[in-house]
């Protein structure tokens, strides 16, 4: 039986072969920092020498500096979590009234093809063509801010997850309506358990789109932030500022992605 | 003997954007209680379409479809709901309507011990063979206490030597459980191994071209694999299927 395998003991051949995967993983992630630091070294040392201008490519020691008097100033973690908040608020609501309304697509085949050109236009506008209005209807704040992360992550939300819904299994489907099954049971039993691998690959991709939505929504509008930083810095030429922030949002982004797909090896373990 | 389930000149037609097409026509037939009852025609002819109507998830265009009990469905391939061990796929249909009590469950699992399941209770789908699977499968259909058992080629997904050592199992749990069963295959020595009564369609749009009833000493189907007069059958049908 194929469930008895995996209690067998380990023959040297599998511990060699396993082995060998594990050094080859260990090489991979000697040269993924080796690049890192050669790349950080590189710019340090060529803007060191002089070859290139520190004031318009700035240099690692200079953005190490930059973070460092925003942390004295106390600012740095203001920016953070304005950013980080706008972010986060942006992408939990997003992902609440995607699910909503690809659910009541799902229900409704009617309400479904009423939407579609309307979801497809939308899916296809560059929200930052909404700025001047998101502007003018939220005002200045960190409200218009949520508002444009939700307006560039939802509409993803809602298509990944419709498709999914859809793409549930024929012969399942089958198998509980001879059973006498309700749509709210084919739902609860089928169709939401079936979506959970699309809900975590959806998640990842909504990550990014959160931040591409609220770092948009701070060059629009925004007294604080981290785009804030960045387009207050490109105005008056500080680049140090610029790439301080951007080194940030950098952190951030990968740490937030790495949370989610710690939830995906949480979710899909069985 | 009790009539279980009856076809009365049943015509079904499909419609589609690109037309309509007529899968029966005048299809009349029935099934009594206890029987292994099972239906062949060519390829296409409307067949897994009987099973529909009988379940009651397509109604007729025209004629009558009575059903005296409740239907178990059994798919071509096992359908377990990966995400759930063994054991709460056979609760499934419990949940589906609502009968989940400690008593029917028991009763789940007494039969999931009887045919041999029951160390595979707590186990995934993904870690049983396929054999296993398409008995996990029948045993959740039986799990809904139905009076008759609809079987759409349950076997074809499987490959050869599982076929027929399947469908042997199939066929000895059914009979164990005294079920009526009404079993669908493009397959004519999977019909003649398996089914007390046997029906043939036409192609489309079916209707009956003839019934029969079976003559074997065994019920077992790897017995009558072995009997002379299956070879008998498989022509007859073959013929009947092919002119």
């Amino acid at each position: 039986m194929k469930h008895e395998r995996r209690h067998e003991s380990i023959s040297l051949e599998h511990q060699n072969y396993l082995r060998r995967g594990k050094k080859k993983s260990i090489l991979v992630n000697a040269v993924r920092l080796g690049l890192l630091l050669f790349l950080v070294g590189l710019w340090e040392l060529v803007t060191a020498l002089g070859w290139a201008d520190p004031f318009l490519v700035s240099s690692p020691s200079r953005i190490a500096k930059t973070i460092a008097s925003l942390y004295t100033e106390g600012t740095l973690f203001y920016h953070i979590g304005v950013t980080l908040s706008e972010t986060l608020i942006g992408f939990a609501a997003a992902v609440l009234l995607g699910l909503l309304v690809a659910l009541l697509l799902w229900w409704s085949e009617v309400l479904r093809r009423v939407l579609e050109p309307y979801i497809v236009v939308l899916n296809a506008l560059p929200k930052i063509a909404l700025g001047p209005l998101i502007i003018i209807w939220c005002g200045t704040g960190s409200r218009a801010i949520v508002f444009m992360t939700i307006l560039v992550t939802v509409i993803l939300v809602i298509l990944h997850m419709l498709s999914a819904f859809l793409s549930a299994d024929g012969g399942k489907m089958l198998l509980l309506k001879s059973m006498g099954a309700s749509k709210a049971q084919m739902l609860i039993k089928l169709i939401l358990p079936s979506s959970l691998p699309a809900f975590v690959s959806m998640l990842k991709v909504a990550v990014g789109m959160s931040w591409i939505g609220s770092i948009m929504g701070e060059y629009i509008v925004s007294r604080a932030g981290l785009g804030y930083l960045i387009v207050y810095g490109g105005q008056v030429f500080k680049l140090d500022l610029v790439m301080a922030a951007t080194v940030i949002l950098c952190f951030l982004a990968a740490l937030m992605y790495f949370l989610v797909a710690l939830l995906e090896r949480k979710l899909l373990k069985s | 003997m009790k009539e279980i389930l009856a076809f009365e000149n049943v015509r079904l037609t499909y419609h589609t954007r690109q037309g309509e097409v007529t899968a029966l026509k005048g299809l009349t037939f029935s099934l009594r209680e206890g029987e292994f009852a099972a239906m062949i025609g060519p390829s296409g002819c409307g067949k897994s379409t009987v099973l529909s109507l009988a379940a009651g998830l397509l109604q007729p265009s025209e004629g009558k479809v009575a059903l005296h009990g409740s239907i178990g469905y059994m798919l071509q391939r096992d359908e377990l709901f990966p995400w759930r061990t063994i054991e709460k796929n056979l609760y499934l249909p419990l949940e589906v309507q609502k009968k989940n009590t400690p008593e029917r469950r028991e009763r789940a699992l007494a039969l999931a011990e009887k045919y041999g399941l029951a160390g595979f209770l707590k186990s995934y789908p993904s870690e049983l063979s396929g054999g296993m699977r398409q008995r996990a499968a029948l045993i959740r259909t039986l799990v809904m206490e139905p009076d008759l058992l609809l079987l759409d080629e349950p076997f074809s997904a499987l490959d050869y030597q599982t076929r027929l050592l399947v469908a042997a199992d199939v066929a000895r749990i059914i009979r164990g459980e005294k079920k009526t069963a009404l079993l669908i295959t493009h397959d004519i020595s999977e019909a003649v191994s398996l089914a007390d009564r046997i029906f043939v369609l036409t192609a489309r749009p079916a209707r009956l071209l003839s019934a029969h009833e079976t003559d074997f000493c065994s019920s077992d189907p790897l017995k009558r694999r072995e009997e002379p007069r299956f070879s008998g059958w498989f022509e007859k049908l073959w013929r009947e299927l092919n002119p």
